[in-house]
């Protein structure tokens, strides 16, 4: 499956665009995202480690599987205030 | 009430909209661009939001302070896009009988605000560098 992950703040910076279009398998986890992630782009690798996985506007579990059509965004530590 | 704005904040017209006759305290609490961080110096902060994100954590917040606290209303706004030195970027108003159940539930909702409401803030420098600020917690994390 195709998920397309929104970037914020640095996140956007780092990877040079709004959102990334990731590949993949079925039944994949946060887990599995936050590792494709890392791979397609390894300077984000810092920033990703400290960043929370949002789907459907809530923060995810790294085992929560994902699904096609869900809204899903990297959350940088927050700042606002 | 939870809004993000792009237009300045009318912090005097939110304190009037919950103020309540039940309530003899209003919270108020304004976050305010500051010059200085640790010595950088700040001429201007940008503000980002992911905003449906951001406007259902926000609602979230209103609805935990309204079921901790004995309150007449509560407002909470944040503002986004480019804000200068000393303009108002979050406002939280709080009503309550009494002061200090007004101040606990004031308090706690910019706490709350500040950990896991998805908006970012860039310090912008005199040199025409910018910064995200990303120093807080792993959002969400408990």
């Amino acid at each position: 499956m195709t998920l397309t992950v929104m970037l914020f703040a640095a996140a956007r910076d780092l990877a040079g665009g709004d959102s990334l279009s990731v590949e993949l398998p079925a039944g994949a986890t946060v887990a599995d995202l936050r590792a494709e992630l890392a791979r397609r782009l390894p300077a984000l690798a810092g920033l990703l480690a400290k960043s929370a996985i949002a789907v459907n506007h809530d923060f995810a579990e790294n085992d929560r599987p994902l699904a096609k059509n869900e809204e899903v965004a990297l959350i940088p530590p927050v700042s606002g205030g | 009430m939870v809004r993000l704005t792009r237009e300045p904040i009318d912090y005097h017209a939110l304190a009037e909209a919950v103020r309540d006759p039940h309530c003899g305290a209003v919270a108020l609490f304004l976050g305010t661009v500051r010059d200085l961080t640790g010595g950088q110096v700040t001429v201007f902060l940008d503000y980002e939001a992911y905003g449906p994100m951001a406007e259902k954590k926000l609602a979230e917040i209103e609805a935990e302070v309204r079921r901790r606290w004995p309150i007449g209303d509560v407002a909470m706004v944040h503002r986004l896009g480019r804000l200068d030195v000393g303009e108002v970027s979050v406002a939280v108003a709080v009503s309550c009988p009494h002061r200090g159940e007004a101040i606990d539930a004031c308090r706690f909702a910019v706490d709350t605000l500040k950990e896991l409401v998805p908006i970012w803030k860039k310090e912008n420098a005199p040199d025409g560098t910018g910064e995200w600020v990303h120093q807080s917690a792993k959002p969400g994390a408990k």
